[in-house]
C-alpha cells in the first residue's frame, strides 16, 4: 500500500521525524536514526567552539545531509527575531535548504511556544521563502491561522518538550487535524511507543521526538519500537477501529453449546 | 586586527572571513558565518575583508530536537 507522507512537495515513507540531541555520541545516534527508518532529522543550530577541538567530529558527517532531510530547528529562541535570525543562519549552513523547524520558546520552565511570537517569526519566514513546519501549542485556531500563513506543517505538541508525558489533549489534537490542509505533526512529548501509535491512531500525518529514544535505556532498540509504533498507529488509523460498545458481545456463536 | 569571534575577543593575523576561518583551524567545515548581524554567504569568505573591532558568529549545527 502506498500511503506516502509529503511535506514541501517532497515525499518521506517514513512519517517518524527524529531529533539528534541527547545522544550519548554520535556512533549512537547515527544507530538511532538508522533503526527508527526516519528521513527526516532535526539539529540545532550552535556558535562553533573557537580555539579548542579543531578535529572535533561533525554531526553532519554522521547524517549526512544527502541522505536525510535536514531540519534545523530554532530551539533556544525566545523571540520571533532571534527565531528568524537562526533560520537564516541555517539556510547559508545548509546551502540554500528553506526548510526549517520553527519553536519559538515562553519560558524554560515549559518551553511552551510563544504564540504571539510563534506567528510574527511563522510570517516573517514565510515571506522570505522559507518553507515552515511550526511548533505550536495544541489550540486548533493557532494552528488553522499558522496553515493560512502557509507554513507548510503544523506540530501541536502532545504535552511538554522532553516530558515523556505523552498526549495530554488528544481530543484538541484530533480537532487540528479534522480541519486541516497541511500535515499535521506531534511535536514534543511522546515517551514511549504506545505514545507515538496513540497519536497516529488520533490521525497525525506524523510523530516528532526526541528524548523518547535518547534517553531510553536502549535508544537503538526504542528506535525499533518507535517504527513499528508509527507504522502500526498508522495502520490502525487507516483501518479504522471498531466502535466502543458500553456492554460485551460474544466473539464466538452462542448456538450449538454443548449442555 | 582584533575581532569579537562567538563573544570571544581575537587577533587575526590576516584579512579575510577565508583567514579567520583558516587561523581558527575550521577550513572546510560545514559553517555560517555573520559579520556584525549580516550573513556573509560562504562564496564570498575570501572577498570580504574584515574591520578592527568586526563582531562575527561563526555557527554550525549540533545535535537538537
Amino acid at each position: 500500500m502506498s500511503d506516502l507522507l509529503t511535506i514541501a512537495d517532497k515525499t518521506y515513507q517514513s512519517r517518524l521525524i527524529i531529533g539528534t540531541g541527547k545522544y550519548k555520541d554520535f556512533n549512537e545516534t547515527r544507530d538511532a536514526i538508522e533503526t527508527s527508518g526516519a528521513e527526516m532529522v532535526t539539529v540545532a543550530i550552535r556558535r562553533t567552539n573557537i580555539g579548542q577541538n579543531a578535529d572535533e567530529e561533525n554531526l553532519l558527517d554522521y547524517i549526512p545531509p544527502e541522505k536525510y532531510t535536514i531540519l534545523p530547528n530554532t530551539a533556544g529562541c525566545y523571540t520571533a527575531e532571534e527565531a528568524v535570525r537562526c533560520c537564516k543562519l541555517a539556510r547559508e549552513l545548509l546551502d540554500g535548504h528553506d526548510l526549517v523547524k520553527l519553536e519559538v520558546l515562553g519560558d524554560q520552565k515549559t518551553l511552551y511556544p510563544n504564540i504571539p511570537h510563534t506567528l510574527k517569526a511563522a510570517q516573517a519566514l514565510v515571506d522570505d521563502g522559507f518553507k515552515v513546519m511550526v511548533y505550536t501549542n495544541d489550540d486548533p485556531i493557532v494552528a488553522k491561522e499558522l496553515e493560512a500563513m502557509g507554513c507548510v506543517a503544523v506540530m501541536p505538541l502532545g504535552s511538554l518538550i522532553g516530558s515523556g508525558l505523552g498526549i495530554l489533549n488528544p481530543h484538541y489534537i484530533q480537532l487540528i487535524k479534522e480541519d486541516a490542509n497541511v500535515p499535521i505533526i506531534v511535536d514534543a512529548g511522546v515517551g514511549t511507543a504506545s505514545d507515538a501509535a496513540f497519536a497516529m491512531e488520533l490521525g497525525c500525518d506524523g510523530v516528532l521526538l526526541n528524548s523518547a529514544i535518547a534517553h531510553a535505556g536502549n535508544p537503538v532498540l526504542m528506535a525499533s519500537a518507535m517504527r513499528k509504533a508509527i507504522e502500526a498507529g498508522r495502520e490502525s488509523f487507516l483501518a479504522g477501529r471498531m466502535p466502543r460498545k458500553a456492554y460485551a458481545s460474544a466473539s464466538s456463536p452462542l448456538e450449538g453449546i454443548s449442555r | 586586527m582584533n575581532l569579537t569571534v562567538n563573544g570571544d575577543t581575537l587577533t587575526l593575523d590576516g584579512n579575510t572571513i577565508t583567514d579567520l576561518v583558516a587561523q581558527l583551524g575550521l577550513t572546510g567545515r560545514r559553517l555560517a558565518v555573520e559579520v556584525n548581524r549580516e550573513i556573509i554567504p560562504k562564496s564570498q569568505h575570501g572577498d570580504v575583508a574584515l574591520n578592527e573591532g568586526d563582531v562575527v558568529e561563526i555557527v554550525h549545527a549540533i545535535g537538537g530536537g
